[in-house]
Formats: C-alpha cells, sequence, structure tokens
C-alpha cells in the first residue's frame, strides 16, 4: 500500500466515519427497524447520483474553484437522454453518449472561460446553471417520462447481496466512479496538480505544473462526472425535467465540507466526501423514520450539521496558526 | 481645482458607464422592435406601461442589489438573501393573514396582528438573519460563501416552519399597498427603493461608511492597522444585506398576495449578484457603486420583460442573463487589458520593480 | 571608477589576462551578454552584462529597483529580453518558461518559498516528476528519494510531513533540494536569508559552500553586505538597470561597494541627512509610553520600556530578535499575555489598533505593501484613512477638508505623485512610504512607530524620512525606530534598546550609540 501521508491528514476524515457510526447508531438505538443493512445500503441506492456529483464538485474544491452547474447539468443530461430517445428515437447508448459529450464540453467551456479569460469559477459556473436549466426548457417545458426497456431494467435491476439486503445498479456506478477518483487524486500527477493549485496556485506555476491545462481538465471532468450522475439520476426517477435536481449543487458542496474539505483549497478528500453524503442521506432517514416532523426539517439539520463542521474547521486552522507547532529536524 | 475636477472625472467616468450603456442598448433594441414599449397610459390616474412595469418589477431586486453591493464590497458574498427573503415572506403573512369578519354587515378582513407589527418583525426577523451571517463571517472568519451557504440551506426550512408547510394566503387589503399600490401615479414600491437609496447613498458618501467599506474591502489587514473596526463595518454589512431581503420579501409577499416558502425568492440571489456584476462592481471586492447595481438591477429586470415581449418562452431568460454576463464580462476583461498596457502614467523604474 | 560595460570577451579578458582567456571560458557556466529589457514606460535592464563561473558563489547587489529581480527572471525565462544573448556551458539558450530553465539545469528558490504548503515534503520535492510504477504515482519511491535529497544537504526528517509544518528555515532547505534534484548547474538563491536566524543562515551557508566544492555555480541576491562579504567570490553591482561592475569580494571593501550601490559620495550622504537637524535639542524627560513586564507568549519575552517624548527610540536586533513584535504589542495589533502598560502615566488594557491609536500612537508596518498602504485606493485616501478612522464613523471629512490635508502633506513630504487622486500602487516605494507617514502625521501623533521606514526605497527618499524623525523628534513627539541599518539607528537614535533572541538585552543611551557598541552588546560581549 502506498505510503499514507502522516495521521494529522487523516484526523478530519476519521471525525467524519464517527459521526456517521454515531448518527447510525442514535438511529438504530431510537427507532425499531433502522438498525438493518438495507437502511444503510439504502442510503447509496438513494444518493448514488449525489455521490457522483460531489465526487467531482470535491476534486473542484480542492483545486480552489467551484461548480455551481452540476445540478443543472444534471437536470440537462436527463432532459437529453428523455427527450433524444421519446421524440427522436434515439437508442439509449447513443443517448448516453450524447449526454456525457455535451456535458463534458460544458464543463469544458467553463474551464476555459475560468482559466484563460479569468472569470471567477463562481460567475462562470453560475452562468452555466442559468444557461444548463433554461436549455432544458427550451427542450421540453414539462416531465418527459424514460420508459426505454433498458433503462427500465438498469433502474430495477437488484444486486442481493445477503438476506433482505440488495443494492440496485447505480451504486456499483457510484463505486466505479468513487474508484476513478481515488485513483485520480491519489495516484496521478493529474490530481497532484490539482492539490498543489490548491495550495498555491502562483507556486504551482512557477514549480512547472502544467496549471492551466490541469484546470481546464478538470472543469471538463467535473461536467463529465455531472453527466454520469445524470444518467444515474435517469435511472433513479425514470424521467426527464427541467426542475430535476434543483440546489444539489448545494448539498454537494455541503456534502464536500462535512466530508473534510476545505473551501480555501488544497485540502480534502474524495472518501471523506462520501461519508459527507451518507451523513446527509442518514440525517434523512432518521427524520423519515421519525415520521411526523416534515422533510424541511432535514435541510435544517444539514444546515446545522454544516455550520458545526464549519466552524471546527475554522477553530482547528485558527489554533494551527497561533500556535505554529514547528516539527523538529535532525542535522546529520 | 485640478484635483476636483479630476475626481469629478473619475467618479463619473468609468464605473458608471458600462451599466449605463448596457441600458440603454437594451432599451433602444426595445425600442425598434416592440410595439409601444415606450407607451404609457392613464388609466384611473395611474401611469401603466412596459417601462413603468419594468421598474415595479425591479423593486425586490433592487433592494436585494444594493444590500448585496456592499457585502460583496467587502470581499463577501451572501447568498442566503433568497431565503431570508421567504423568510419575511413567512413571517409577514402568518402575522397578517386575513380573517374573515362581519364589520357593518359587510365581509371584511382583518389581520392577525396590527399591521405595522407584523412589518416590523418581518424586518427584525431579517436583519437578525443578516446578523447571524455577520457573526459568522465577521467574528468568526469563516468564508462568506460557506458562511452563508448556511442559512440558505436552513433558511427554506425555517421558513417551512413558519408557515407549517403550507402556502400562506393574505386577505388583509391595506397590506396590499406595497407591492400593488400607487402613489402620485407610479407604483409605490418605487418610492420605498428611491427613499432607500437616498438613504444608502447618504450613508456611503456623506459619513465615512463608504470609505471605510471601500478600504476594507481592497486591503483589510491595512484597514486593521490604521484602526479601522473591520468587525463592526463587515458586520453593518451583512445585517443591512439581511435588512435588503426582508424589506424585499414584504413587496414580494404584497405582489404575490401570498408566501410560498418553497419557491419565494428562488434564485434571486443569482440576480441579484449578476445585478452588482453588471453595474460594473467587482467580485473580489474594494471599490463599489451602489447606483450601478441599481441599474444593474434594471437591466436584470429590462432583459426579463423584453424577453417576454418578444414572444420567446419565459425560461429563455435565464440562458439570455447568463450569456449577457459573460459577454459583459469578456469586454469588462480585455478593456482591463489593454488599460494596463497603455498606462496613462508611465510608472516609474522603481515602482515597477517593486511590483514585480 | 570601474563598469563603463564593455561588450564581450573584451571585458573578461581586461580582467583576467589573455593568458588565461581559454581556461577562463571552460570554467564559465552561465553569460549574459547585452540583455536589455524595457517594461512599459521603464528600462529594467540597460545592456547588461554577467558571468558565472564553476564553483562560484557570486552575489549580485543593488539598490530596489536597479534590475536585480529582472536580470535574474530574464536568465530563468519568466521574463524575455528584447536584446542581447545568453549561455549555458558555451551553448547559446532562450529559456522561455521557467520549465525551460528547469529543463537547463538552472534553478531558483525564490524568497517568498515557492512550494505547496499543504503537500507534503516529499511530494513537494517530486512534484510533476514523481516515479511512476504500473501507471500509478510510486510513492514509496517519492519518501525514499526525497528523504535522500535532504540527506544531500545533510537534513533528516519526515518526509511526509506537511510542509507548513516546518520551519520557514526548512522549507527552503526543501526547495534547495527540490531544485538540486532536478537540476544540478545553476542555483539561484534570491533573498534566501531575509527569514532566517543567525542558525538558520549558518546553516544554509554550509549548504551552500558543499555545493560550490561540488562544482555548482550559485547565485546569491541579497542586500545583508555582511553575508556577501562572508561568503561570496565575485559581486556583480547593478544601478538603475546599468552594470557598474563585477568585483572580487577579498578586493573590495564595504565603504567601496555602497558608494558603488548608491553612487554617492558618502559624506554627501551623512552631510544631507545632519544639514537640518543641527544640535540637538536637550534630553526632554517626559515619558509618553510605559511598559512593565510586558510580554507575549511565544512571540516576545516579557520586557520593560520607557519611550519619552521629544527622543527617538531605536530597537535594535538582528533580524528576528523581537523588534517588530515589540512594535506590534506597543500597537495593539498583538495582545500581551504579561505586564501592564501606562500612556501619559494613566494605565490603559490595550486590546486592538483602535485604542492605541485614539491615545495618539501611529504606526508604519514593516511589510508596506501588504500592511501598510491600501494599494487600489487612491493618496488622498489612504493619507485622511487614518485621520478618518479617529473620527469615526459619522464625522465625515467633506472633500475640501480632505484635499487641504492631502495636498498639504504633499508639500511637506514631497510626494511625487501627479495628482490626489492617483492610485497609491501606482507610486514608487519610497512615495508609498510618504503616503504612509502623511496618514499618520495627519492624526498628529504623540508616538510614531517606525518599522524599516527606509526599506527598498531610494537614497533622496531615505534621507527624507530620516529627517522628518528627527524633526518629529524636535518638536516633542515620540518616535520609535526600528532599521535593519545600523549606521541609521545610529545616526537618527537618542536612544536604544537592544534586542537579541526574543528577549530586551539592554539599553544603549546618548554617546553609547556606535555601531560597534551595539553590535557588541547584540553579540554580548561585556564592555
Amino acid at each position: 500500500m502506498k505510503n499514507l501521508r502522516i495521521n494529522t491528514n487523516f484526523i478530519p476524515l476519521i471525525i467524519t466515519i464517527c459521526l456517521f457510526c454515531g448518527l447510525f447508531a442514535i438511529g438504530s438505538v431510537v427507532y425499531r427497524g433502522f438498525f438493518s443493512m438495507q437502511v444503510v445500503l439504502n442510503l447509496f441506492v438513494d444518493n448514488a447520483f449525489l455521490i457522483i456529483v460531489a465526487l467531482g464538485e470535491t476534486m473542484i474544491i480542492i483545486m480552489g474553484g467551484i461548480d455551481l452547474s452540476v445540478g443543472a447539468l444534471i437536470a440537462l443530461s436527463t432532459m437529453i437522454v428523455g427527450f433524444s430517445m421519446a421524440n427522436l428515437h434515439w437508442p439509449p447508448a447513443l443517448a448516453i453518449l450524447a449526454v456525457l459529450a455535451f456535458c463534458s464540453l460544458f464543463g469544458f467551456v467553463q474551464g476555459y472561460l475560468i482559466t484563460y479569460r479569468k472569470f471567477q469559477p463562481f460567475i462562470a459556473t453560475l452562468c452555466g446553471m442559468f444557461v444548463a436549466r433554461g436549455l432544458c426548457f427550451l427542450i421540453n417545458q414539462d416531465t418527459i417520462p424514460i420508459k426505454d426497456p433498458f433503462f427500465i431494467t438498469v433502474a430495477t435491476t437488484r444486486i442481493k447481496l445477503m438476506d433482505g439486503a440488495a443494492i440496485s445498479l447505480t451504486v456499483v456506478i457510484a463505486f466505479v466512479v468513487l474508484a476513478a477518483y481515488i485513483y485520480l487524486t491519489h495516484y496521478t500527477k493529474f490530481g497532484r496538480t490539482i492539490y498543489a493549485i490548491g495550495g498555491n496556485e502562483q507556486s504551482a506555476r512557477l514549480m512547472g505544473l502544467a496549471v492551466d491545462r490541469t484546470k481546464v481538465l478538470a472543469y471538463t471532468l467535473s461536467g463529465f462526472t455531472s453527466g454520469i450522475a445524470g444518467i444515474v439520476f435517469c435511472f433513479y426517477m425514470l424521467s426527464a425535467f427541467g426542475l430535476h435536481a434543483v440546489a444539489l449543487e448545494m448539498d454537494a458542496i455541503a456534502a464536500a465540507v462535512i466530508g473534510g474539505t476545505l473551501m480555501t483549497g488544497g485540502v480534502g478528500m474524495v472518501v471523506g466526501t462520501v461519508f459527507g453524503v451518507l451523513i446527509e442521506g442518514i440525517v434523512q432517514t432518521i427524520i423519515t423514520f421519525q415520521g411526523t416532523l416534515n422533510s424541511w426539517w432535514t435541510r435544517i439539520a444539514i444546515a446545522f450539521l454544516l455550520l458545526a463542521f464549519i466552524v471546527v474547521q475554522r477553530i482547528l486552522v485558527i489554533r494551527r496558526e497561533s500556535k505554529k507547532r514547528i516539527r523538529p529536524v535532525e542535522f546529520i | 481645482m485640478e484635483d476636483k475636477n479630476k475626481l469629478k472625472k473619475r467618479l463619473i467616468d468609468y464605473q458608471m458607464f458600462w451599466p449605463l450603456f448596457a441600458l440603454t442598448v437594451l432599451l433602444a433594441f426595445n425600442f425598434f422592435f416592440i410595439k409601444d414599449f415606450f407607451a404609457i397610459e392613464i388609466i384611473d390616474g395611474h401611469l401603466y406601461g412596459s417601462l413603468i412595469d419594468i421598474l415595479n418589477r425591479a423593486t425586490p431586486l433592487m433592494f436585494m442589489a444594493i444590500g448585496m453591493t456592499l457585502v460583496i464590497a467587502t470581499g463577501g458574498i451572501d447568498i442566503s438573501v433568497g431565503s431570508v427573503l421567504a423568510i419575511s415572506g413567512a413571517v409577514v403573512s402568518i402575522m397578517i393573514g386575513g380573517d374573515m369578519v362581519f364589520l357593518n354587515g359587510e365581509q371584511q378582513y382583518v389581520s392577525h396582528y396590527p399591521i405595522v407589527l407584523a412589518l416590523l418583525a418581518a424586518i427584525a426577523v431579517s436583519v437578525v438573519c443578516g446578523i447571524w451571517n455577520g457573526l459568522l463571517v465577521a467574528k468568526l472568519g469563516i468564508q462568506a460563501m460557506v458562511a452563508s451557504l448556511i442559512l440558505l440551506v436552513a433558511g427554506r426550512g425555517i421558513a417551512q416552519l413558519i408557515t407549517d408547510g403550507n402556502v400562506v394566503t393574505i386577505y388583509y387589503k391595506p397590506f396590499f399597498y406595497i407591492g400593488s399600490g400607487f402613489l402620485l401615479g407610479l407604483p409605490f414600491s418605487i418610492f420605498l427603493v428611491a427613499a432607500f437609496l437616498v438613504l444608502i447613498l447618504w450613508l456611503v458618501k456623506k459619513t465615512a461608511f463608504g470609505l471605510f467599506v471601500e478600504a476594507i474591502g481592497s486591503n483589510v489587514v491595512s484597514s486593521r492597522f490604521t484602526g479601522l473596526n473591520v468587525q463592526r463595518m463587515v458586520w453593518a454589512c451583512y445585517a443591512i444585506s439581511g435588512l435588503c431581503a426582508g424589506i424585499a420579501g414584504l413587496i414580494v409577499a404584497s405582489e404575490v398576495k401570498s408566501a410560498d416558502s418553497n419557491s419565494a425568492g428562488m434564485f434571486i440571489e443569482l440576480d441579484a449578484i449578476l445585478a452588482v456584476v453588471l453595474g460594473g462592481n467587482s467580485m473580489a471586492g474594494g471599490r463599489f457603486l451602489v447606483m450601478g447595481s441599481v441599474i444593474g438591477a434594471l437591466i436584470v429586470q429590462a432583459l426579463t420583460t423584453t424577453i417576454y415581449a418578444i414572444g420567446v418562452p419565459p425560461e429563455v431568460t435565464m440562458v439570455v442573463k447568463a450569456l449577457v454576463v459573460v459577454a459583459i464580462y469578456l469586454i469588462q476583461s480585455q478593456a482591463v487589458k489593454s488599460k494596463v498596457k497603455t498606462q496613462a502614467t508611465p510608472p516609474t523604474l522603481k515602482s515597477k520593480e517593486a511590483q514585480a | 571608477m570601474p563598469g563603463a560595460p564593455d561588450h564581450g570577451m573584451a571585458f573578461f579578458l581586461t580582467r583576467s589576462g589573455g593568458v588565461n582567456k581559454a581556461m577562463e571560458a571552460e570554467n564559465v557556466l552561465v553569460r549574459m551578454v547585452g540583455i536589455c529589457k524595457e517594461f512599459p514606460g521603464v528600462k529594467a535592464l540597460s545592456n547588461v552584462d554577467f558571468e558565472l563561473r564553476r564553483s562560484e558563489i557570486h552575489a549580485v547587489c543593488g539598490e530596489n529597483g536597479a534590475g536585480k529581480s529582472t536580470l535574474i527572471k530574464v536568465l530563468t525565462g519568466v521574463e524575455h529580453n528584447e536584446t542581447g544573448d545568453i549561455y549555458l556551458d558555451g551553448s547559446p539558450i532562450r529559456p522561455k518558461t521557467p520549465m525551460d530553465a528547469q529543463d537547463l539545469g538552472i534553478s531558483t528558490v525564490y524568497q517568498e518559498i515557492n512550494l505547496c504548503p499543504n503537500l507534503s515534503v516529499a511530494e513537494n520535492i517530486f512534484i510533476g516528476r514523481e516515479p511512476m510504477k504500473m501507471g500509478k504515482i510510486d510513492w514509496n519511491e517519492v519518501n525514499k528519494r526525497s528523504a535522500l535529497a535532504l540527506a544531500r544537504l545533510n537534513i533528516k526528517l519526515d518526509v511526509t510531513g506537511r510542509l507548513d509544518e516546518y520551519s520557514v528555515a526548512i522549507q527552503q532547505m526543501v526547495a534547495i533540494a527540490r531544485a538540486l534534484d532536478i537540476s544540478a548547474k545553476v542555483l539561484i538563491l534570491d533573498e534566501p536569508t531575509s527569514s532566517l536566524d543567525k542558525n538558520e543562515v549558518a546553516n544554509l551557508f554550509r549548504v551552500m559552500r558543499k555545493l560550490k566544492e561540488q562544482g555548482m555555480g550559485i547565485v546569491f541576491i541579497t542586500h545583508f553586505l555582511e553575508q556577501v562579504y562572508e561568503i561570496t567570490d565575485r559581486i556583480t553591482v547593478l544601478r538603475n538597470g546599468l552594470l557598474v561592475g563585477q568585483f572580487e569580494t577579498a578586493k573590495l571593501d564595504r565603504l567601496q561597494l555602497i558608494a558603488q550601490m548608491i553612487g554617492k559620495d558618502l559624506a554627501e550622504f551623512e552631510k544631507a541627512i545632519k544639514q537640518d537637524t543641527g544640535d540637538q535639542a536637550k534630553v526632554q524627560e517626559t515619558i509618553f509610553f510605559q511598559g512593565k513586564e510586558v510580554g507575549r507568549h511565544g512571540t516576545i519575552n516579557p520586557f520593560d520600556i520607557e519611550i519619552k517624548k521629544g527622543e527617538v527610540m531605536g530597537l535594535a536586533g538582528l533580524l528576528g530578535s523581537g523588534r517588530t513584535e515589540t512594535a506590534r504589542i506597543i500597537f495593539g495589533i498583538d495582545k500581551a499575555d504579561s505586564g501592564e502598560v501606562f500612556i501619559d502615566n494613566q494605565k490603559v488594557k490595550i486590546n486592538s489598533p483602535e485604542d492605541t491609536i485614539r491615545r495618539g500612537m501611529g504606526f508604519c508596518p514593516e511589510n508596506r505593501k501588504i500592511e501598510g498602504i491600501i494599494a487600489n485606493l487612491t493618496v488622498r485616501e489612504n493619507i485622511v484613512l487614518g485621520l478618518q478612522g479617529k473620527l469615526g464613523l459619522w464625522k465625515f471629512l467633506s472633500m475640501k477638508q480632505q484635499l487641504e490635508i492631502t495636498n498639504k502633506y504633499i508639500k511637506i513630504l514631497n510626494i511625487a505623485t501627479p495628482s490626489t487622486e492617483q492610485l497609491v500602487g501606482n507610486l514608487s516605494g519610497g512615495n508609498q512610504q510618504k503616503v504612509l507617514l502623511a496618514r499618520w502625521l495627519a492624526t498628529n501623533p504623540e508616538l510614531l512607530i517606525l518599522d524599516e521606514p527606509t526599506r527598498g526605497i531610494d537614497v533622496g527618499a531615505k534621507a527624507e524620512v530620516q529627517k522628518l524623525v528627527l524633526e518629529l523628534a524636535k518638536e516633542g513627539k515620540a518616535v520609535l525606530f526600528i532599521s535593519s541599518e545600523l549606521d541609521e539607528m545610529v545616526r537618527c537614535c537618542d536612544r536604544m534598546a537592544v534586542y537579541r533572541d526574543k528577549t530586551k538585552i539592554g539599553e544603549l543611551q546618548g554617546d553609547e550609540i556606535t555601531e560597534m557598541k551595539v553590535m557588541q552588546t547584540i553579540a554580548g560581549e561585556a564592555g
């Protein structure tokens, strides 16, 4: 196994995992039927698309940028798939390819504007979000059901892991994407350059890293990832609609922060983000189990969690800067 | 004297040009392509027409843009304003509502609480929201985007809490005056904005507020070392942003005569940011121009109206807004590039070295 | 006076004698000939030659604006020269990007450590060139090789630790290790010792000597003249974009070097300062600021200090000895952990600069660009900001008042600016310092703290600042003065507190204040 970085870097991840376990424990104690494998697996089944999109978002945030267009791209993906199959009678393979190609192009354009035209990422991806949503409605104002047999098959297939515990194919897709991102962020030059840019972009340039190329590629990849998430979303909802995934980017960002990613860039782990999504999911599950609370309590709870994490992160950063514990060095 | 002239030139010069230019282009386009766009007719002593319509509909956005300008000038941002708008609408609608009673043999609606109390409560809650954001950003030093993200996520939930998940309809007539009433022939909300604008401009130009905010936005460390109370100023800007969102919420609730906590103010924070950017303000903070943002809000609204008038589906507004912003940004960045190349006063060798 | 630039080989022939021409050529690592570089409106380099040999440590000296940075940037591909040639090992090169220079074997370690603080030490050394195994980064190799790279510098540490967990001096070593690992021909060190303490400087020099023995050519840019004499073999002096000359360190004495750099007769320089100050006013006894056992854990050990009205109090000591930290505590930027503070004989609690400014203090920070001036605001706004901050939000100075104040100080301090509405960021360093001074003078302070006010500004402005300091004291104000240039301190100060290793170790008064005495006190020698 690779020589992992020293423990201090893993502390945020450990905290997040503990939080998840803690929440699961609380849920199990308070509610009957909570402590089951299926409950845990459903977290993945219901949030596969969010996991995928949050991975892309994490990568962008680590690089020091932000991508607000991911939710809109998911909606646009569903619309492209739905429309092309229902109205243009495209085969599913072509529709999927079209989505991936278009979303990548979309990400590329955003990346270009940010890198070479010096747009602020916030503004560029905000405009991207507007354009993507607008395009959805330009294609079709209402929902389009997805009735293609391939999609329905994938949507309904369940892989049984053990008695009473099954996952959908979308979960498998999510894990494949996760594996790809772990490889990218920890074992490729591209991924390490992203961390470097997030740490100090100017230094990265002076060190000779291909900063501009990496940035454009990262945004393109984010677009591509949103496309995958969009297709997974199709499997999940079996419909196309311009108002799908509204404000999903905020959930993705929240998941990244709860997972230990710093908004200032340079710090974060994709595995942490996955747990961030799971935590959001388990909060929702607890509230569903509770039964009486309306689902908008989830929003408040997640906001509270986000607040807690941000404040703690902030305190830790302040502590680190003031104490400046200098590590000892030997002279040989 | 020289300096005073130079001062005037700088003020009128670069910053206001672009937003005014953009607005003029838009209006000119409308003039040529849309029948009767500039027509104003008087019905019942009230002025009606596309221009009036734009002004009227733009008022909530103008309020938002004013608050957003200050926050962005300090180098931050407030993406929670839409949620605060929803909360404000929720508070006021719950407190007013409208119970049907019989007075003098006629059906009438009275409000649950005195209207003044309801208005004050809504505004107070909004200001508290702004203070909350300010606490996170100014006192705890949390990144503005992240800090206001919390209220963005929680805010709608809180608004839903207040209205118990329902869409609350308001029946109390006097309340409608805010959003739908007329004064001197023009919609009342325009006067609200004008009055508020005057107040803010006074604050910015006639007190040290503007100078302090520009200093803090340009260089927060130097400002602190010069003795400015950075925390207090930044906090105040977020409070004002909350206030603006609250007033906007009142106008919207009054226009729509209800409070829909789910969709009220959806995406308006994005419109507000666009308005500020269109107004020539930099997202990085520092120098700011409130008037520019107000014009920016008009541009955004005019765009929307133009698109409706042409007969294009409403969702296209989103695409057009985005493309317009992209275009403006591209032009602005080109302008900045060429400005740097041909500097009016060539920097001395020493200053270049210092910069390099 | 040496330095009229001759071109090409002729220049080197006259310096070294014809017979050695062939040997010289072999030994020459880098040669830059006739380099010209212009920025809009500014000639940064005019016909500059430079030569670096193997196994040599070569200093490049010059005041700010002399062209040192530009010369190096041209060599390393950050900037491109319009005319002139560069040769490496005899072959012409034209580096277009820092990567090009790096590939050719020329590496730079900048003053601001240009590494990524969030990455590990090992990763910083290898990023962009990580050894791969089966399509994956081989972290074991990365860690192993980086440990080796550091061992070459005689350093052992945990390479998987984050870079910013280590001291600045070590971070610099990491930067050097990276530079060495990538290329091994030319190493350029740009102001490497600015943030290092004595031991760390000694360590750096040890490494430099070792590399020199191994055949490396090292370019050492610094403004610390003592260090130039300690470690370099030759010195190239630039002034105003022109080559003044190339000298052998051993044969150029210090005074001559300074004369070359500032191009002024030293005696003239001293005259300019002492001109208007006449005889010193009688020593004032009124104490304005008094601190007892004031300290801050980890920053500065508890000290006593008295600053009197009408006198210039200096804080002397080496870099890192605690002078700036003392100033920051006195002004209220950092809060003291211990001790009591009295202002005008009244006990006060200082929580922030607001408190001290209200009581009549002002502070010109060391890092004037980042902590002092506000570059995007105009001269007028920068100047009135201090006074306005004191007056508060509601008592806004009218435009007329603002212009009055601004013009008054433009005149008094001789600030060169086309108008009051010029952005301060566009002014030269010296004028920026003057704007900063004007800001505080406008508040009519009782105590003005100046931290390195003459750093990085031209000689004329330096003299004006020193004159101003002495004038302020004459008017009955108190001045706290910090400067790395000992002669400046000796010239201006009536009393001096001496610091070493974050502790105040002594005080000197009146006649005791000589360069020798100060250095002895710092060194800890008796007498």
